[in-house]
């Protein structure tokens, strides 16, 4: 027993030793969307500002929202701007206000499986719309077929597959189905998480690319990088210029660069359906939560020069990782927002 | 030899083979689970996967050993936490209680085993994280800890009781007191039960994730202390797993091979460190 | 004017009761007080947490009320909330998997207890307590990469054809749902089933083994009739781990049982657990409602852990044979 007991103390006692590590360390949690190129970011940061470490957790948008609003991290990110209610709550506990500072692109693109057909197929809002509301029940059903003539498609059951869990993702596509369908909008809203009328559910990203990939006849919707470094087939769909638009860096960018004109001052905007012929419909800014004011001067510095780096050096290296780059005009308005930060 | 005897027999050796069959189907998975971590994560576990912090994704030369160490500091304190309740408290179930003090404990520690554990989670966030106002190694070991409590506990409880009353009374004719007995014979006689179930409690919370996630965060980096978030494999496995990189996939099978050795690490050393084999003989 | 009465450690009177400060001095006092105040503190802990969710559950139980238990709609756009596919869900896959953990488990801790000459059953005994260390994210992706395919080209198909009259096996079979969930939760279950069993049955003394056989009954006779009755609330307690499991159960079941909030006579049909959805939806839940709603099935899952022990408790009181060994619950 006292044997047992003597080794236990020791390697408590070894295991608590706080080793020298004079290096400031930053928490930040939140969206599990930009988390490899924030990795990226924050070691090369880190490794360029010696002092400042910055430890980022994907845990989602939503808790990201609520740590920074709890005062448990120093910085959020999500894939949602706040809305107004969020923000008066952080205002009311902190006194002083939370930023946005958007910092990459991602776009949800719709992917399928469908046994035979190989061909990128194009989807206007209204199919979209119809297929995940359950209207529009097998593939070969003319509202899909009319935007793809020249493609075989099989007369079987459409297979919807949705998120499960509360997503960024699925904002940016009931966002857009909202303004596209007004049957979509008053029957099922936008949100989050929402009531499915039809389809599996699957959780994460990761779950619907798995889900569809293991499904015949699927149709889910993901973000485009996970079709496109997981390979699986997904499709264009019809912006508000009438266009059929793939997605891909430069078709989100033009999303952004056509909403700039529009751009409110905190950067709070959905980009979705945005004007611009080259521009794909369902993209989307994603967002680093930070407080105003800092009660720790050498964070606040850390910060502030991480996100310039960020927003100018460090989107060199977002392409590389399948997310767009930040227009030029947003990355000005942002340069001159940082200095807000106290 | 008549029929009778002929169909007993019979049906003796056939499901005496039956559980034969059982025993190999569940070996069998866990031989195939550890095949399938193997072959998609073994190609990822090299010196590095012990010795270095993690890398972004597609530099080379990463590794989780802040994941490692964090896992281990997690399991040895939850233990430290979780292990003297269960065990203490199985002490009381099996020695000293009435029935219906036993009844409520024995009930409650069967519902606080039926917790999933987002739901410890959440209650530790609100219990170690929120009025503190940030993430720490410290939160993340209870939640470990509330886990370990109910199996520990039923199961010592448990095991005491299996030793015979014969045992029992022979101290106490010697003149050993009531705790001198149980401590210096019953416990000892229930060693190896004992310690099964603790390994057990502990491989159960060594692969949870969602508790961590409310308590313990993650860290990119090495974490000093106790009062620091940390990283840990389940956490560092269920982000991997979710991104879209492929070398991420792998990692996160590695990953998930490293902490089975670990467990498997923890049961031997413990089992030689403690084993005194039974001091009532099997059968 | 009151006599006192003097109290003469160790001169107690014949009748039985010792002094306080004698049995303090044995220290028999002082190990039950100390062990029964980490006992107390199990129960606190369990009372902490059901208070928190009560108390966070506040509005949604008032919005709500018994209604929470009859309706089906899970609505977070316009804040309606019902948890009855969920209560459905939790208590089906549960059922499911023990139905298949139990008997390959207690069989197996038959096997090792009773056949396998030590070394072996030691052995084999480690390695089945790896299979408890999974972490239950990779239960999930296995479940995922191999389960749900092997259900949906094999198993489904082959079951529909052969049962297919049952309405348990109809319906369009996707490979997700409760059976696959089923599946999953049974095969991380089985290693608390058979790790807690084979110990239970290990210390079951050999003289009602060798006085079983004595009177002329079969290996399999003396192990089934007589060992394995008096092992009874090990194996017992051991099957109340594994249901705890499986109805807590959350990252493997969300990713093979469909989370779709559905009620479906068909095990082939997705639904959704208690677990799952809370774990799906809790971080990204905003709005008071909606947080308060999902902890309110925190909460009732906790009433159906509550009322399934109880009726597993009944079963065992009902069932219990004389001088089978321990009698408590």
């Amino acid at each position: 027993m006292k044997r047992i007991a003597g080794m236990l103390l020791v390697a408590f006692v070894l295991t608590g030793i706080v080793w020298a590590e004079d290096a400031l360390l930053i928490n930040g949690a939140g969206a599990t969307f930009p988390n490899p190129i924030y990795q990226k970011w924050f070691d090369e940061f880190g490794q360029k500002n010696g002092k400042a470490k910055i430890n980022y957790t994907p845990i989602g948008s939503g808790a990201g929202i609520k740590q920074i609003t709890e005062g448990t991290v120093d910085f959020g990110a999500s894939d949602g701007p706040m809305s107004d209610e969020q923000l008066k709550a952080y205002q009311d506990k902190h006194g002083s206000a939370v930023l946005h500072f958007p910092t990459v692109l991602g776009a949800a693109v719709p992917t399928y499986n469908i046994p035979g057909v190989t061909a990128s197929l194009n989807f206007t809002p209204e199919a979209l719309a119809g297929i995940f509301l359950g209207r529009i029940t097998k593939w070969n059903d003319p509202a899909i077929a009319s935007a793809n003539k020249g493609v075989q498609l099989p007369a079987n059951d459409i297979v919807v597959v949705h998120r499960s869990d509360g997503s960024g993702t699925t904002y940016i596509w009931t966002d857009f189905l909202s303004k596209v369908s007004e049957d979509w909008k008053s029957k099922v809203g936008k949100n989050t998480s929402i009531n499915w009328p039809v389809g599996l559910g699957a959780k994460g990203n990761d779950g619907v690319t798995g889900q569809i990939k293991t499904t015949p006849n699927s149709i889910g919707y993901v973000e485009l990088i996970y079709a496109a470094t997981q390979n699986i087939p997904y499709g264009a769909v019809k912006n508000s210029s009438g266009k059929f638009v793939k997605a891909d860096l430069a078709s989100v960018s033009a999303a952004a660069a056509g909403a700039v004109k529009e751009m409110p001052d905190d950067f709070r905007v959905s980009i979705t359906n945005a004007p611009g012929a080259a521009a794909y419909p369902i993209s989307s800014f994603t967002w680093l939560l930070i407080p105003q004011k800092f009660s720790d001067a050498s964070k606040r510095d850390a910060m502030k020069g991480f996100l310039k780096w960020a927003i100018t050096d460090g989107q060199n290296e977002v392409e590389q990782l399948s997310y767009a780059k930040l227009p030029k005009a947003v990355v000005a308005k942002e340069i001159k927002a940082i200095d807000q930060i106290q | 030899m008549n029929a009778r005897l002929r169909w007993r027999k019979f049906v003796s050796g056939f499901m005496l083979t039956m559980t034969g069959v059982c025993t190999a189907v569940s070996v069998a998975v866990l031989f195939f689970i550890l095949g399938y971590l193997v072959y998609h994560g073994g190609a990822s576990i090299n010196w590095n996967f012990f010795t270095k912090l993690p890398a972004p994704v597609g530099e080379t030369g990463g590794g989780m050993a802040n994941a490692i160490v964090g896992s281990a500091k997690l399991l040895l304190l939850a233990s430290l936490f979780g292990v003297p309740i269960g065990f203490l408290g199985g002490i009381y179930l099996a020695e000293f209680s009435g029935s219906s003090v036993g009844f409520v404990v024995r009930y409650a520690a069967d519902l606080l085993n039926g917790v999933p554990s987002i739901v410890i989670g959440i209650f530790a966030y609100a219990l170690m994280v929120l009025p503190f106002k940030h993430y720490s190694t410290f939160a993340g070991a209870f939640a470990l800890g509330l886990m370990m409590i109910p199996i520990t506990l039923r199961s010592t409880e448990e095991f005491l009781h299996s030793v015979p009353r014969a045992l029992r009374e022979g101290s106490m004719a010697l003149g050993a007191s009531k705790w001198r007995t149980i401590a210096s014979v019953v416990v000892p006689a229930a060693y190896r039960g004992i310690i099964t179930a603790i390994l057990l409690a502990l491989a159960r919370v060594a692969g949870e994730t969602a508790p961590l996630l409310f308590t313990a965060l993650s860290n990119r980096y090495w974490s000093s202390g106790w009062n620091q978030p940390t990283a840990s494999l389940p956490v560092m496995i269920f982000t991997y797993a979710i991104a879209p990189y492929d070398d991420w996939h792998r990692q996160a099978w590695a990953a998930g091979l490293v902490l089975l050795g670990l467990i498997l690490v923890v049961n031997i050393l413990a089992r030689a460190i403690l084993a005194r084999g039974s001091a009532v003989p099997r059968s | 004017m009151a006599t006192t009465t003097t109290t003469v450690p160790g001169a107690s009177p014949a009748a039985g009761s010792r002094s306080f400060l004698s049995k303090l001095r044995d220290g028999d006092e002082i190990a039950r007080v100390i062990t029964l105040l980490f006992a107390a503190s199990v129960v606190l802990i369990t009372l902490m947490l059901v208070l928190q969710l009560w108390h966070g559950s506040a509005l949604a139980r008032h919005k709500f009320g018994f209604n929470f238990f009859r309706t089906s709609v899970w609505d977070p756009v316009n804040d309606e909330y019902g948890a009855l596919p969920f209560i459905y869900g939790t208590v089906v896959t549960a059922i499911v998997g023990l139905a298949l953990a139990v008997p390959l488990g207690i069989g197996a801790a038959i096997f090792l207890a009773e056949l396998a000459p030590q070394k072996v059953s030691d052995m084999l005994e480690f390695f089945i307590d790896l299979l408890a260390a999974v972490p239950s994210v990779i239960y999930g992706l296995l479940g995922v990469f191999i389960v749900i395919p092997l259900m949906r080209n094999y198993v489904q198909p082959g079951l529909k054809a052969a049962f297919g009259f049952l309405p348990l096996f109809q319906g369009p079979a996707f490979g997700v749902g409760f059976l696959t969930a089923g599946v999953v939760l049974a095969i991380m279950v089985i290693p608390y089933i058979i790790s807690v069993s084979r110990e239970v049955l290990l210390s079951v003394p050999r003289d009602q083994r060798e006085a079983a056989l004595a009177l002329g009954s079969t290996r399999w006779e003396s192990t089934w009739k007589v060992v394995v009755p008096f092992a009874r609330t090990g194996i017992m307690g051991s099957i109340f781990l594994a249901l705890a499991r499986a109805l807590g159960e959350t990252m493997a079941v969300t990713m093979v049982i469909g989370n779709t909030p559905t009620i479906s006579a068909s095990l082939f049909s997705p639904g959704y657990s208690i677990a799952a959805v809370i774990a799906n939806e809790f971080s990204e839940a905003t709005g008071d409602l909606y947080v308060q709603s999902l902890i309110e099935l925190g909460l009732v899952l906790f009433l159906l852990t509550f009322i399934l022990n109880g009726l597993a408790r009944l079963l065992i009181v009902v069932t219990a044979q004389r001088g089978s060994g321990m009698g408590h619950v």
